[in-house]
């Protein structure tokens, strides 16, 4: 029979179906703008304000349990490290084998030629600016939060100004520079990493003095590229890039000289082109960062 | 709403959204990992209705964005509207149905990653998109493996579903 209206069993008294829906969509339009008006008050106004303050104690508040979520999830990763790197591990130690003897001669070439600079430096008098490590301090931190956007390229570590962080910090792995720190907060800090799409350092390549600036790539994460390089000077594959730590009258780059960025692994250049095209293999793997060191410049050098 | 279920559903929330943050956000197997977060939002949202998916996406989103030193309010954002467009789903067409948790799944993570990427672009952020399409089959392997089990990991800590919004008078055609 068409038409006709039956009940369905029910346990309770059924609610009010339209003061249901307009309850419904009242909360989720006062979510909505409240969500709009933190955005706004957080884009604004990132480091000052009521928003800013309140979101510095909630993350005070965070901390520990972010710390025990990582230390959670330390030996499942170690665990997963160690069976991702068990894939490569032949190749891998070929590669090393081969790349160990080749530092070997050239530290030992390397040592003859720091002992001429710093006589050198010393009869010239030459003063130089910050130079890493020597005149930094280096924060062992851990990455206690990662976004969940994977495009967002910011990691947050477990030191702030409390612990001596400054605005613009470079921040270094074991293995090379990773980035500098955006947003410093009493206990923790936001580091935005080198492949952000808004971030270059300026840097040179070690063998032949080539100067650019290195930012992201768009193959991968742990690509970059070495920009602005003039086509009449010479860059290899296998050259080792580092920051070029510039300083002018009145200007000096936020990074120290000589930290390692990464290896060149292809070089390129057309005719129409102003530049060089060489791609960069990161040394500090963007991926999977779990440690860093924040660099602070130590107090006689400041 | 039971407040037992209330307190139950605060503290998944909250564990998972500092392990999402602390943990998963680093796994990377295919250039993604999982949104165990979205996952778990989208289980309450289709047990619990609109309004808990609604507020619940709010404060998981409040929670990352505070953890990560973020935008504050970004990902609540889009995690309102997921939660609720998610309930909506559980309270209307998805009812009952066995393929619910896995379609909800796949179109939460799918609107969420192009939203994410949209917002961040309307703000002005550089955001590659082929840094969303690289992870962004990954991430949604991962979740639709992971969406039947969290969801019924979640429903054995909130309970079956919530009737009290549903359409309780049909009619009938035949």
């Amino acid at each position: 029979m068409l038409g006709v209206r039956v009940q369905r069993p029910a346990s309770g008294k059924p609610p009010s179906r339209s003061a249901s829906a307009l309850r419904r969509r009242i909360v989720v339009g006062l979510l909505v703008v409240f969500a709009l008006v933190l955005i706004t008050f957080s884009f604004r106004t990132p480091d000052s304000g009521p928003v800013a303050s309140a979101e510095r104690a909630a993350a005070g508040a965070l901390r520990p349990f972010a710390i025990a979520g990582e230390r959670v999830a330390q030996p499942f990763r170690d665990v997963f490290g160690w069976a991702d790197s068990l894939l490569s591990a032949r190749s891998d130690t070929k590669r090393l084998q081969a790349e160990n003897e080749a530092l070997r001669q050239q530290v030992i070439q390397n040592q003859f030629a720091a002992n001429d600079n710093d006589k050198l430096k010393a009869l010239l008098a030459f003063r130089d600016g910050p130079r890493f490590p020597d005149d930094y301090t280096g924060l062992a931190a851990a990455v206690i939060a990662r976004p969940t956007e994977r495009f967002v390229q910011d990691v947050v570590v477990a030191v702030g100004s409390n612990d001596g962080v400054a605005l613009d910090a470079p921040v270094v792995t074991a293995d090379g520079f990773l980035g500098r720190v955006t947003r410093v907060y009493a206990r923790s800090s936001r580091v935005t990493l080198l492949s952000d799409e808004q971030f270059a350092v300026s840097a040179l390549d070690v063998r032949s003095g080539a100067t650019g600036i290195v930012k992201h790539g768009r193959a991968s994460a742990s690509t970059l590229i070495f920009d602005r390089v003039p086509k009449k000077l010479k860059v290899s594959i296998g050259d080792t890039i580092v920051t070029a730590g510039w300083r002018s009258s009145k200007l000096a780059s936020l990074y120290p000289k000589g930290i390692p960025i990464g290896r060149v692994t292809s070089v390129g250049q057309a005719d129409t082109d102003l530049w060089k095209q060489v791609q960069v293999e990161s040394f500090a793997g963007f991926d999977r960062v779990d440690a860093v060191l924040v660099l602070v410049l130590k107090d006689d050098k400041k | 709403m039971n407040p037992l279920v209330g307190i139950r559903i605060a503290v998944i929330l909250f564990v998972v959204a500092i392990l999402q943050v602390s943990a998963f956000s680093s796994v990377a197997i295919g250039g993604g990992g999982p949104d165990v977060l979205l996952v778990t939002l989208v289980s309450i949202g289709l047990l619990r209705g609109a309004v808990t998916g609604a507020v619940t996406g709010f404060i998981a989103g409040l929670i990352v964005d505070v953890a990560t030193l973020g935008t504050l309010g970004l990902t609540s954002l889009l995690l309102t509207i997921t939660g609720y467009w998610v309930g909506r789903y559980g309270e209307t067409t998805g009812q009952d149905r066995s393929y619910a948790p896995l379609l909800a799944t796949v179109v939460a993570t799918i609107s969420v990653g192009f939203g994410g990427y949209v917002v961040q672009a309307m703000l002005g952020e550089p955001v590659s998109a082929r840094a969303i399409l690289d992870a962004f089959p990954a991430t949604l392997v991962w979740n639709a493996v992971l969406a039947y089990p969290v969801f019924r990991l979640v429903r054995r800590f909130v309970g079956p579903s919530e009737r009290g919004d549903r359409t309780r008078e049909v009619t009938v055609l035949v």
